[in-house]
């Protein structure tokens, strides 16, 4: 875990709220499903933002990110050559190195940038990787997948694109190894009970409130059948049978 | 020498500087010595513990506010047999003033965990008698001054450690609640913890914190914390240590102006994650700007 200042390199809206920065790579290894603590700003805003990473490449590394309040505003405002501050790689991130043969990722809305990467890892260990991604109307962040996974299965809420419904109606876990979920609760309780029923194994990648990022405050915790953990140190990824929802 | 200009003493025990990573905000210190090594503070005082470990609060833990924070993280914590057996042999390794900071929800418990605490090797106790987030205990403690003597009267008999005890800012008033802890036989104060505030999610109509009201941190208090730790130190006799949204080495020098022998920083670590190892420099900087040769000197002038 390092806290560097970074370059931005490209910020650009995808579509209406999402946006895509590229900044400068720090130093250290970073893991599929890990994320960075963003900061755009001095002491106007007290927290730093939580963001997954989306890809990481030889130079840099990117956030695909929801404009949703003052912080991703302030980011969204970035332009090349501006600075950044990063405190990370943080979290556990996804098992790619533990799980072998086919996988299932499951994604939702800004869950699934962070699937990117993982889908990019999983393949380049010889698995191979179905992509399930579930949006509300309109697509983003789908062509990449193509390069890094066997089948992509699109869903969206309201029918604009591919199958009119949840991507979960899509999904059938038996098919699997593992499957690896990211996305709104709903949807990721869903692909538990799915494969609770089949037996296959599931990974989940939980998101909530954080304070430090780091550990320290337990502002993140969840109540898992180990007792409470963090999302941001023990996470954010939890096998799914050890989440207890309530 | 630039290592003894921030040297402070309390309770005869030697600070490198005045800076505590104040409870709550830093865990045990594991996870900030991955990023710095943690011994660059003067004092680190742990998390908030109580006899037994508790899961803390439901719900959204933590909202971000016009300059600060509101938390409701409801004493999550392993439990005092957990920190003397696993984190304060750890916390000990390192070159820094541990404080062990105890919550709890009922005299009994608190003065058992106290009978523990003496028995290890702790730096102080700081008796938090004022955290707003947990229902049962605390709070009342800290906001009526006679509930408060004779509660720490109780604790300092048990007590064979420096006894700190953590002031609330909701206290009715805080020079009679300083004063009574004091009378009680406080060795010394910190103040303020949070203050009881509230944050409603207008979509879904309901407050965002499941106990309603949580603990307002950060700059945001930071004037009013000042004013409190002021007051304070022009009515007690024994060290007061200054806790309020303090981020840089101007405020940790406003707080030593007023009278404080010491200062603890929480919200400040989530904005800037090394602060502890750069605000030392900082006011070094800031000291030989305003000519002054030892953080002491300043000590108590206004």
């Amino acid at each position: 875990m390092n806290y560097t200042e970074e370059k931005v390199i490209h910020n650009q809206r995808l579509m209406s709220d999402i946006f895509v920065v590229e900044v400068s790579r720090p130093e250290g290894e970073i893991k599929p499903g890990q994320f960075f603590m963003l900061k755009a700003w001095n002491e106007e805003l007290s927290l730093m933002r939580p963001i997954s990473v989306y890809r990481v490449d030889a130079n840099s590394v990117s956030f695909m990110y929801r404009v949703v309040g003052k912080g991703t505003q302030w980011i969204s405002q970035l332009r090349r050559f501006d600075r950044i501050r990063l405190l990370g790689a943080l979290g556990n991130g996804f098992p790619c190195e533990e799980v072998k043969g086919k996988i299932a990722l499951v994604g939702g809305g800004v869950g699934i940038p962070p699937l990117y990467e993982t889908a990019k890892r999983l393949s380049s260990n010889a698995n191979s990787v179905d992509v399930y991604l579930g949006y509300k109307d309109v697509l983003f962040a789908f062509e990449e997948f193509e390069d890094v996974c066997n089948d992509i299965f699109i869903s969206s809420e309201t029918g604009m694109e591919g199958y009119k419904g949840f991507v979960t109606d899509l999904l059938k876990p038996e098919k699997y190894d593992a499957v690896f979920t990211c996305g709104p609760l709903p949807m990721m309780r869903k692909v538990i009970e799915m494969c609770k029923k089949t037996g296959t194994p599931i990974w989940c990648s939980m998101e909530n409130h954080f304070g430090c990022g780091i550990g320290a405050c337990l502002v993140c915790s969840c109540k898992t059948v180990l007792g409470m953990k963090r999302a941001c140190k023990d996470g954010p990824v939890f096998k799914g049978e050890e989440l207890i929802f309530e | 020498m630039n290592s003894d200009r921030l040297k402070i003493s309390l309770h005869n025990l030697d600070f490198k500087n005045p800076l505590i990573a104040a409870s709550g905000s830093f865990g045990f210190g594991r996870e900030y010595n991955e990023l710095y090594p943690i011994d660059c503070w003067g004092g680190i005082s742990s998390k908030g513990l109580t006899l037994n470990g508790r899961d803390g609060n439901k719900g959204q833990r933590i909202v971000e506010t016009a300059s600060g924070i509101i938390n409701s993280v409801g004493l999550q914590n392993p439990g005092v047999k957990h920190f003397i057996d696993e984190e304060l042999p750890w916390m000990k390794q390192h070159d820094t003033v541990v404080l062990a900071n105890l919550g709890g929800s009922c005299p009994e418990d608190y003065l058992t965990a106290v009978d523990m605490l003496n028995e290890t090797d702790i730096d102080i106790l700081e008796l938090n008698i004022s955290c707003p987030n947990v229902k049962s205990g605390g709070m009342a403690l800290g906001i009526k001054a006679s509930v408060a003597h004779d509660f720490v009267k109780q604790v300092r008999a048990h007590c064979r450690k420096p006894l700190m005890v953590k002031l609330s800012p909701n206290a009715e008033n805080i020079i009679d609640m300083a004063k009574a802890c004091e009378d009680a036989g406080a060795d010394s104060l910190s103040l303020v913890n949070t203050f009881k505030a509230m944050a409603v999610d207008i979509r879904r109509r309901k407050p965002v914190f499941e106990n309603v009201y949580a603990g307002l941190s950060g700059k945001a208090i930071k004037p009013i914390a000042l004013r409190m730790a002021h007051e304070v130190c022009h009515n007690v006799k024994i060290p007061v240590v200054g806790i309020g949204g303090i981020t840089t080495a101007q405020d940790v020098l406003e707080f030593m102006m007023v009278g404080c022998t010491a200062v603890q920083i929480a919200t400040g670590n989530f904005t800037h994650p090394t602060i502890g190892q750069e605000l030392p420099q900082q006011l070094i900087q800031l000291m030989d700007e305003l000519k002054i040769n030892h953080i002491n000197e300043v000590k108590g002038i206004i």
